[in-house]
């Protein structure tokens, strides 16, 4: 980085070192979640030993344990990893921006907006016409912007760092999960049960297809986020504090937003609002990282951790699958009623 | 209440505004009657009515009339239901619904249903108050730790996350038994269907119960309007007000989701028509609102039935899309009037 040049902000801030404990949360993270990977390409519907496992990921071994293992479990855990990580950058990302812990896509209706345009163009795209033919992502991305935008103008506050941008998000929330409702009604009965098993948050019966546009976004999006890393610290305090220092708040603060709703939205074109997740890996990330703003990569890694565990929880400890956003929800939500209930101290002094 | 102050300040005719109300109940109700997958003309609802037209006989009398009994009970609880918990927390954004309430109630009783087979009739009603009181003493809990202490804001928003939160629980429960899934499908997004006569009747005497808990306790909440201080100095047991109020609102809410499902934002919307008409009286509030809730919501229903004929859009749905506006602008006018939100 050279600083020798450009007696900007990157003169002033401190130089981006790699901080110890970060890096330390990063690395354990990662083993974490390697090891709960091949945890979950062994368990199924029968358990695969590791020395089978480990033959059958080279395509050798038991033909029925190669089907298991690469066609069923690896699509399945890849779309955990790809949905997990950009819902936890995304939430890690609002929340720093808003500094508001509970900030994050799921909670303010990003997801909701998603979902309503998704099934929105099932049913449009049911009727004929050429609204069918819009790819289910770019859908979810018009919906998730969409959706951001219109709350943003119906808080009424150039900051969007109270409490009030919560209410609105969730009555949006509330409001668009009703059209979505209504949309399920003026659908064939086969794509409504399609579209309520997607609603509720399941990986499922899912595949690359589904993964791909999520790793693209997160392929685009990552990188950019952790250019943007260093700048953004600086949002972290006040407004006043951060111009002095030369960034352009309002815009730097447009732009991570944009990121953090694109990132929610292509993960729930992918596996539908997996309620919460965005949410808990932002603060969790934060925990573990022990610094005040929230580390996109940690909170990327977070977030495909809690799904991956979450999914292969929901897949093979009861008798039946249950939906990865149901068990998301009922750990996410009480950690919900958790947050409300602390002081804020390292997330800025905001109302 | 002889101990509680009069509210003089603002006496628009609260005879006449009833009487107006009531006078566009009979007009709603009589639209209820005609209106469904087939509408039926004046003169096939009449002769419907007494017993002329065999069909129109039937579908009168064993569809439409039923559910407009149960629309008139199920708004007339909500809205009285919304009144108070909105003059007892001081909290214009309270709502059955919205605080969770509704949703503890729903989940009471689908979980009774799915594992302990407790179908419709008397257990039903008594699950859902089980729940409802429950959600309640959890709501209030909950926000009242929260760091700024019992303000809108954070009732509403414990009230969400206890929303989610049970949600999920019914979700979990509705996939573990398809005949679960079967019976409650539409039942937990909030709808008017025809009401078994096995539930109706203990629904009604514990909303009447509820109702007059409501009447006794609406002059000290007059009272707690001006400050738990104020209260205990005019003499009002600012404790047992709270509480009996909060049973009243547990009661009525717990009523309406057993025979309706969860219904958001009638309890929310009609209080602030009501005090927009009559002042801040709760005693005239709480008049009102019995009149106004059935009117909006009989009103949703019947926009529910009429905007995907020949189906129909349960009327949870309906008041979900028309309350959020209302809402919102809520949140706006709240922060004008500088509470703290």
């Amino acid at each position: 980085m050279s600083t020798s040049t450009a007696p900007g902000i990157r003169a002033i801030l401190p130089r981006p070192r790699p901080r110890r404990r970060v890096v330390i949360a990063v690395v354990t993270t990662a083993a974490l979640l390697l090891l709960t990977c091949l945890v979950a390409l062994s368990l199924g519907d029968r358990a695969t030993a590791p020395a089978a496992l480990w033959e059958a990921l080279q395509g050798r071994g038991a033909e029925n344990t190669v089907y298991a293992v690469l066609e069923v479990r690896l699509p399945r855990v890849v779309l955990a990893l790809v949905v997990g990580a950009a819902f936890g950058i995304a939430g890690g990302l609002s929340q720093s921006v808003l500094r508001n812990p509970l900030a994050s896509p799921d909670v303010l209706g990003i997801g909701a907006g998603a979902s309503t345009a998704v099934v929105a163009v099932i049913a449009i795209g049911s009727l004929g016409g050429p609204v069918g033919a819009v790819p289910i992502p770019v859908a979810a991305l018009v919906g998730g912007l969409a959706a951001a935008a219109l709350i943003a103008v119906l808080a009424r506050d150039r900051s969007l760092r109270g409490r009030r941008i919560l209410l609105i998000g969730i009555a949006m929330s509330t409001a668009l999960t009703g059209v979505t409702q209504y949309l399920l009604t003026r659908i064939d009965v086969y794509d409504a049960q399609r579209s309520a098993v997607w609603l509720t948050g399941s990986l499922n019966a899912r595949g690359w297809a589904d993964a791909l546009p999520v790793a693209i976004g997160l392929a685009v999006l990552l990188p950019l986020t952790l250019v943007l890393a260093h700048t953004s610290r600086a949002l972290i305090f006040d407004d006043d504090v951060a111009s002095g220092w030369g960034v352009r708040t309002g815009r730097m603060r447009v732009v991570l937003l944009v990121i953090s709703v694109c990132l929610a939205a292509l993960a729930t074109s992918a596996a539908g609002p997996v309620a919460f997740v965005a949410l808990v890996s932002g603060q969790v990330a934060r925990r573990i990282g022990g610094v005040p703003d929230i580390p996109p990569l940690l909170a990327g890694l977070t977030g495909a951790l809690i799904v991956l565990v979450a999914d292969t929880v929901a897949r093979t400890a009861l008798p039946f699958q249950l939906p990865v956003g149901v068990l998301t929800a009922l750990v996410g939500a009480p950690y919900l009623l958790y947050l409300l209930q602390r002081r804020r101290r390292t997330n800025g002094s905001t109302p | 209440m002889s101990t509680a102050p009069r509210t003089r300040t603002r006496r628009a005719p609260l005879t006449i505004l009833v009487g107006a109300g009531v006078a566009l109940l009979v007009v709603v109700v009589l639209l209820s009657l005609l209106i469904g997958s087939r509408v039926l003309s004046p003169a096939e609802t009449f002769g419907g009515l007494f017993g002329d037209d065999a069909v129109a006989t039937a579908v009168i009398w064993e569809l439409r009339l039923p559910r407009t009994l149960l629309g008139l009970l199920v708004g007339a609880a909500l809205g009285v239901a919304g009144a108070l918990a909105q003059s007892v927390t001081r909290n214009p954004l309270a709502d059955p619904g919205l605080l969770g309430i509704s949703s503890g109630a729903a989940v009471a009783v689908v979980i009774g249903g799915a594992f302990l087979g407790l179908g419709a009739g008397t257990p039903r009603v008594l699950l859902a108050l089980l729940g409802a009181a429950l959600a309640t003493v959890a709501v209030y809990t909950f926000a009242r730790r929260s760091p700024e202490g019992l303000t809108p804001v954070n009732m509403t928003l414990a009230g969400m996350a206890l929303t989610a939160f049970l949600g999920a629980v019914v979700s979990a429960t509705v996939l573990l038994s398809a005949s679960t899934m079967d019976q409650y499908r539409f039942w937990v997004v909030g709808a008017l269907s025809i009401p078994d006569p096995q539930t109706l009747l203990p629904a009604a005497l514990i909303a009447a119960v509820g109702a007059v808990v409501a009447a006794s306790v609406s002059g000290s909440l007059n009272a707690l309007a001006l400050g738990d201080d104020t209260a205990s100095a005019l003499g009002v047991n600012v404790l047992r007000t709270r509480i009996s109020a909060g049973a009243a609102v547990v009661l009525l809410s717990g009523t309406a989701v057993a025979l309706a499902g969860p219904i958001a934002f009638i309890g929310l919307i009609i209080p602030h028509m009501a005090r927009a008409l009559v002042g801040n009286d709760v005693r005239r509030m709480l008049v009102l609102s019995a009149v106004l809730g059935p009117l909006l919501l009989l009103s949703a229903d019947i926009i529910g039935r009429l905007i995907v004929r020949p189906s129909e859009l349960q009327v949870g749905v309906v008041t979900a899309i028309l309350g959020t506006p209302f809402f919102i602008w809520l949140t706006w006018r709240t922060r004008r009037r500088g509470d703290a939100i």
